[in-house]
């Protein structure tokens, strides 16, 4: 199953924070992250728990997908979490320290026994992978096929770091490896790989040159931790003129095969196949939502 | 040939005479007299109110560019009631959380009302129902029109000067207390009976640049200290950080720029708020990249402002009060910056006034209604804050008004049924923009018109009020009681609202 939603930031929204609960649509990620896990104190995740559960009731989010992060299942906050959440159906959870098919499979379980008690479509609720471990990084094929539910890969950069036994550092080598493997994962599966935060919050370039370099390797978004570097991430996912130029004419392609009846599309005397019409397809889409091609509405 | 003419030989009397023909003796010409005496230079400020001749239910104006620096204010009213001056009314142009000091003298019966202005515990105060009569609330240009019709009679005019010469010439550009325009002092200097100067500046005739000429003043009197500087002109104001800020202020600059006004010849007006400034940061980003060259920026002037006619993108400023240390530089050195009276910026009784060559205003608010009127008196648990300002002036005669105010602040929606005190009316009101959306007047069906399929999230006045409330319900209404503790006052001196007491 091709995952097609728009996911290229992903908004960190600490649980305790009232006012960014409110207005966690405002900022313009495509994506939120209500944040019970890394972000909340031990002492305050009982309070997060229920503000994002009362966020998720009363706020009508328009316009983006809601995620929530909850606590890992092997954590003492973890069932209470997917107990209070997962009956509001948010769009997500975001899994944490998932590091084995075995994990996905328990939450899945889990959700889809929440999801009946309270008249909600079992399998409604996706799941985005974290994946913070050097053994958890052997098996990401297997955990995205763990579950239909699993929309997209993702990682834990300081936690994977710190487990591996490497030092983090700016330019990022240290997740070369991790970046391969959840790329490749991800693609095989059909869900999307996701990149992790850029901590520094005042260096716009470097946020900008690692946001356009993972785009490149194939990322379809990374998370953010502030609402400054939203517009950042987004520019380096907007493509270049050329390429929605190229991407346009394979589209056109495309179609004119399709309404022909033709098996072959040829687009400048070469054939073009699908992942050639599946890249066109996504450029289309992150050059609407850069706004480079405005649609009178 | 004899002459036809005659001549009628009036009988006068002999000192008549004295009237037509002069009799070779000196007369008794009092600007002679002060030149030989030292100019109109009064030891201290109780003389001068001495020889202007202070009564008990006098008018005293006062200018409010010294802003919360101020120390005028609360000096001329420790001398009056020194004297034992009671019942008297200020009519001052603004008021600041330093003139707090007002309401011991309130208590006391010093000051009886207040006409002009109020701010912060002051208007807390005049909520409580602490004056036996209505607080007149003006605009800058409402006051300006009420002082030139009379109907404002200001017997005493104390103007703060951060520089003054010995026979009266005032200027706002040097001194320890500097603060640039003296924008609102001219109206008192012309209109009031009597004008006395106060500086802790005294400089040689004349004092050059002057701003307020020798003609119109009584008295100097020389004290220690008129203000507090870091009180009176800021450092160079910052442009907010808040995300939702610039959400806002970016959807302005994206308005301004589809507006059909954003074309060479541009002018605009913009508070010195966070959403403003920051408004303003945008646009002169969009004004460089469309290569737009301004005509003017007015009202308020800021370091921003200034940068921006350093960089050739206006042509001129016109300013009525300078807010921060680059303006005050900028005024003082730089000839395409120019100072403007009250009346020149808004008064609908001269003969011209800058708001009616605007093309955008952005202006802030306390609340916005169905109707697009707008409160900046009230806070939205009725009690009387902030004066009116420029804001109904540069609302009415601007091409574009923006509003610009978040959706709601703490748990109070900012967009309601209708506002608890009308300020400026819906009809001058073209544009509202929040972080979550944008309501344009429907009467501007040409805005309407350009601002469609850009992109802008246009939804109805309405809606925004229910998105408002969906997150913080429908707020308790305040309750007031009978008595009327404020009227506003409309530019062209009409009452457009009343404010009662809060109970």
């Amino acid at each position: 199953m091709m995952e097609r939603r728009l996911r290229r930031t992903s908004l960190y929204i600490p649980g305790t924070n009232p006012g960014m609960l409110a207005n966690a649509s405002v900022y313009g990620a495509d994506s939120i992250i209500l944040d019970l896990e890394d972000g909340v104190p031990v002492s305050e995740k009982d309070a997060a728990r229920i503000l994002v559960r009362n966020a998720l009731r009363a706020i009508r989010y328009r316009g983006v997908e809601i995620t929530v992060r909850v606590n890992a299942l092997c954590t003492p906050f973890g069932k209470d979490d997917f107990e209070e959440i997962i009956p509001l159906a948010p769009d997500a959870i975001r899994l944490p320290k998932c590091e084995s098919p075995e994990d996905v499979r328990q939450a899945d379980a889990l959700m889809s026994e929440l999801e009946s008690r309270n008249e909600i479509q079992p399998g409604t609720v996706q799941i985005i992978a974290i994946t913070e471990s050097a053994s958890g990084g052997t098996k990401l094929s297997e955990i995205a096929a763990a579950s239909p539910r699993i929309a997209a890969l993702n990682y834990g950069a300081e936690d994977y770091t710190a487990d591996i036994g490497a030092v983090r550092t700016k330019e990022g080598h240290e997740l070369d490896d991790i970046r391969a493997k959840v790329i490749v994962a991800a693609r095989i599966a059909g869900v999307q790989a996701l990149d992790s935060v850029f901590g520094d919050v005042n260096d716009m370039d470097g946020l900008y040159a690692e946001a356009f370099r993972v785009r490149q390797l194939g990322f379809d978004g990374k998370s953010v931790i502030h609402p400054r570097q939203i517009s950042v991430v987004h520019s380096a996912f907007t493509p270049s003129e050329k390429e929605i130029g190229f991407a346009e004419r394979v589209m056109k392609a495309f179609h004119e095969a399709a309404s022909r009846g033709a098996g072959v599309i040829a687009l400048d005397g070469r054939m073009i196949d699908a992942p050639v019409v599946a890249r066109a397809q996504k450029i289309i889409a992150l050059a609407e939502a850069a706004g480079c091609l405005l649609i009178e509405g | 040939m004899p002459s036809d003419r005659r001549v009628t030989i009036m009988s006068m009397e002999k000192d008549s005479r004295k009237k037509f023909f002069f009799t070779g003796e000196q007369k008794d010409i009092p600007s002679i007299r002060k030149k030989r005496e030292g100019g109109k230079i009064a030891a201290t400020l109780e003389e001068a109110f001495r020889l202007a001749e202070v009564r008990d239910g006098m008018t005293i104006s006062f200018h409010h560019h010294l802003r919360d620096g101020d120390l005028v204010v609360n000096m001329a009213l420790d001398v009056l009631a020194k004297m034992g001056i009671r019942d008297l009314v200020l009519a001052p142009s603004a008021l600041f959380p330093v003139h707090e000091d007002i309401l011991r003298h309130v208590r006391s019966g010093v000051v009886r009302s207040i006409e002009g202005s109020v701010n912060g515990p002051v208007g807390r105060a005049a909520s409580e129902g602490l004056f036996s009569s209505p607080v007149i609330l003006r605009s800058h240009g409402g006051r300006a029109r009420a002082m030139q019709s009379g109907e404002l009679h200001v017997d005493i005019a104390v103007i703060g000067a951060p520089a003054a010469d010995a026979m009266g010439n005032l200027s706002g550009i040097s001194g320890p207390s500097a603060c640039g325009s003296l924008g609102y002092a001219f109206t008192d200097a012309q209109y009031a009976d009597r004008v006395i100067a106060v500086t802790d500046n005294l400089v040689s005739y004349p004092a050059v640049p002057f701003s307020i000429p020798q003609t119109l003043v009584d008295w100097v009197v020389p004290v220690e200290r008129i203000g507090i500087p870091e009180k009176i002109v800021s450092g160079t104001l910052r442009v907010t950080r808040d995300p939702l800020r610039l959400i806002i202020a970016r959807q302005v600059a994206k308005i301004v720029e589809e507006s059909g006004l954003f074309l060479d010849g541009f002018s605009m007006q913009a508070g010195a708020g966070g959403i403003s400034l920051a408004a303003s940061a945008f646009i002169r980003e969009k004004m460089k990249a469309a290569g737009i060259r301004g005509s003017f920026i007015s009202g308020g002037i800021t370091g921003q402002s200034v940068e921006m006619l350093e960089e050739g993108l206006f042509s001129s400023l016109l300013d009525v009060q300078s807010f921060d240390l680059e303006a005050v530089a900028s005024l003082a050195s730089n000839r395409n910056h120019a100072e403007m009276s009250a009346s020149f910026y808004a008064n609908t009784a001269s003969k011209g006034c800058s708001v009616d060559m605007l093309d955008v205003a952005v202006l802030g608010a306390t609340q916005v209604d169905l109707d697009f009127n707008v409160n900046v008196n009230t806070e939205s648990d009725g009690i009387l804050l902030h004066g009116v300002g420029g804001h109904m002036d540069t609302a009415a005669g601007a091409a574009m008004t923006v509003i610009v105010t978040p959706l709601f602040r703490g748990r109070m929606p900012m967009v309601v049924d209708r506002v608890l005190t009308v300020t400026t009316p819906g009809h001058t009101v073209d544009v509202v923009v929040t972080e979550r959306g944008v309501a344009v007047n429907p009467q501007r069906k040409d805005l309407l018109e350009n601002l469609r399929g850009k992109g802008i999230p246009l939804v109805e006045i309405g809606d925004l009020k229910k998105m408002a409330e969906e997150l913080t319900g429908v707020p308790a209404a305040p309750l007031f009681g009978e008595k009327v503790i404020g009227i506003v006052e409309y530019r062209d001196g009409t009452i457009i609202d009343t404010i009662r007491q809060r109970i």
